[in-house]
């Protein structure tokens, strides 16, 4: 097993590099990070469109993602595409399992109680993540071997290619479902309203272990593509969720498109930031902007302010 | 404070005072004792914020932690007065206290959460990156002990000196909840719209019970760091607001005293975990959950519902 103690930075930086060249790398950087935000973001958007619910352990989704496929693929030596599949497939379970053991038996639950329950499952998860894996941080080799590209003075990672196209499947993969699948609508219907949804006969609590379980195999998704730049351990959960509900905020709360281009503005603002004004800053950002949406503009940049009265806050 | 209060406060004030005779004053259990109380402290405010408020905090991490550096950056660098430095950090707390819950306080249910959690990581991060004051990840060493006429403090003196604080504190708010304070607070938590009809300023004094928490939070700070006389930023992370937030809801938010029960489990769990070696975070986690999910209302609220269902059983076998 590969285990290494720093990751490697998400770029290898050229020693020689023009200020264009340097805006270049950092803007795919971000858009790397963005990425991952953006798909933590849809998660949340998924289940709080379904339930009201801000699922706080929906970082630890991403984290046991990137664990679990390196369990398939170093220890079981399983080739990727069917470890990849395997590890949604199992993180998947993990998440309608959190729904039917945690979340329904709670019904009626004030949102105080709501927050709490998924925080507890976010150290419940860590817990079991410690347990198996322990504390290290794991490596998983590049989907593709190769040397990096250099496109402008820049050179760039072929993971990075992997990540954007993942992410735009998953974005237009959901995108699709909610538009023009019967069981995408029911979700958004019971979105829109609970009570309406259930009298035309759509079967609302599957429709909340559906949001439970697709927003954990987003989750799981990004883990896995997110692991062979940045490493994985068993702590990542936290700053990954605070970072995925900013780009939500941001976005509109419930704007399944809002939070993802949020998510791609967060992951850049976070890179030029840690280029050009300081690393040990740059998680900070995304908080920053979080805390400003949230004492100017609750409704985000892309929500009505009129919904946004709407919803259960 | 009511009559109901004065026997469990006469309870524990005796308690802790025989305590380092009866159990013979062993290092270890003074210390737990030690940090109960000075985790007791912080829970007690955010009790006041959630159970009485209605709102939510997942950032008191970093005021305890501006309460650790006022103390430890002051005594250590600049050579001032512990007590000083004591006020100087409960002074810093509640102007960020006011300062961030005048706007964050006007956002409800997860928002508010978000808003905190934001908040705390952000000064855990701004502990980590001040190195020149707050000594960086690795620490910040050689805060002094407490002195008293020459004297350290130290041992079950401490003890009595933290657990002096908590008994204030605590008469403190349960005198704040009986006054006109507690009222209107109670009135925001069942419905602010209802309050602020009948002329409560709710903004108003949501800030203020969120500043008179923050207080205790650096109070608590202050103590820790002289206890330990090592501080670093590990100890004011995200996951020590989640846990002070557990330990309120866990004990039960209906009273203070939930919050003082829950502190108390929190704190002694992982002592008897430690068996578990790697699973303790595990089995804390299954704890969390079980307790949630069948004691909603906490531990405190759960005993007194199965005493009650008890009794109720009882006095019908009987007839």
């Amino acid at each position: 097993m590969s285990r290494t103690g720093i990751g490697p930075s998400p770029i290898d930086f050229p020693t020689k590099m023009t200020f264009t060249s340097q805006l270049i790398q950092f803007l795919f950087t971000g858009l790397t990070l963005g990425s991952i935000y953006a798909m933590v973001a849809l998660g949340f958007t998924m289940i709080y469109n379904a339930t009201g619910i801000i699922n706080l352990a929906q970082g630890e989704f991403v984290m046991l993602g990137g664990l679990v496929i390196v369990f398939f693929t170093m220890i079981l030596k399983i080739p990727l595409p069917i470890g990849f599949a395997l590890t949604v497939t199992l993180v998947t379970l993990v998440g309608a399992l959190f729904e039917r053991l945690a979340i329904q038996p709670l019904k009626n639950a004030s949102v105080i109680t709501l927050i709490i329950i998924t925080l507890a499952g976010s150290i419940l998860f860590r817990g079991l993540a410690m347990f198996l894996w322990g504390k290290d941080p794991y490596a998983l080799p590049p989907f593709s071997g190769g040397n990096p590209w250099h496109f402008m003075g820049a050179s760039l990672q072929p993971q990075i290619f992997w990540i954007l196209v993942i992410t735009v499947l998953v974005v237009c993969g959901t995108a699709f479902f909610f538009n023009r699948t019967l069981v995408g609508k029911a979700m958004t219907a019971c979105a829109f309203n609970p009570l309406a949804a259930r009298l035309v006969g759509i079967d609302v609590q599957r429709m909340v272990l559906l949001s439970f379980a697709l927003s954990a195999a987003i989750g799981a998704i990004a883990g896995v593509i997110i692991t062979p730049i940045t490493l994985m351990d068993y702590e990542r959960g936290p700053l990954l969720a605070l970072k995925g509900f900013s780009a939500m905020v941001l976005g509109g709360l419930g704007s399944g498109a809002g939070s993802i281009i949020a998510g791609f503005i967060i992951g850049i603002l976070e890179s030029l930031g840690a280029g050009l004004i300081s690393s040990g800053y740059k998680d900070a950002i995304a908080l920053l902007v979080l805390l400003a949406v949230l004492w100017v503009k609750p409704s985000g940049l892309f929500g009505s302010a009129e919904a946004s009265e709407l919803k259960k806050f | 404070m009511s009559r109901k209060d004065f026997w469990p406060l006469l309870f524990i004030t005796l308690g802790i005072a025989v305590f380092p005779i009866v159990a013979g004053g062993s290092e270890y259990s003074i210390s737990l004792l030690v940090f109960l109380g000075i985790n007791g402290l912080t829970t007690m405010g955010l009790s006041l914020l959630m159970g009485y408020a209605g709102q939510i905090s997942l950032g008191h991490a970093a005021f305890y932690g501006i309460g650790a550096y006022s103390s430890g950056i002051l005594t250590t660098k600049y050579s001032i007065h512990p007590l000083i430095a004591f006020l100087a950090g409960i002074f810093l707390s509640a102007i960020v206290a006011f300062l961030v819950g005048k706007p964050t306080l006007r956002l409800r249910g997860h928002y508010m959460a978000v808003a905190t959690l934001g908040f705390g990581e952000i000064l855990f991060i701004l502990f980590n990156e001040l190195s020149p004051l707050t000594g960086g990840p690795s620490g910040l060493s050689g805060i002094p002990a407490l002195t008293f006429l020459g004297q350290p403090i130290e041992g079950s003196a401490y003890l009595y000196l933290v657990w002096a604080f908590v008994i204030l504190v605590l008469i403190f708010s349960l005198n704040l909840i009986n006054s006109r304070v507690g009222r209107a607070l109670r009135a925001v938590h069942g419905s602010e719209l209802a309050a602020n009809a009948m002329g409560v300023d709710a903004s108003r004094y949501k800030v203020q019970v969120f500043v008179v928490s923050a207080i205790y939070a650096s109070m608590a700070g202050s103590l820790y760091a002289h206890f330990v006389t090592f501080i670093s930023p590990s100890s004011f992370s995200l996951m020590f607001s989640i846990l002070l937030l557990m330990m309120v809801v866990i004990g039960g938010t209906s009273t203070i005293w939930g919050s003082l029960l829950g502190a108390a489990v929190l704190t002694l769990l992982p002592e008897y975990l430690r068996a578990f070696e790697d699973f303790d975070v595990l089995v804390y986690g299954i704890i969390l959950m079980v307790v949630l999910l069948f004691m909603p209302q906490g531990i405190l609220e759960g005993l007194r519902g199965f005493m009650e269902r008890k009794r109720g059983s009882q006095s019908k076998s009987h007839e």
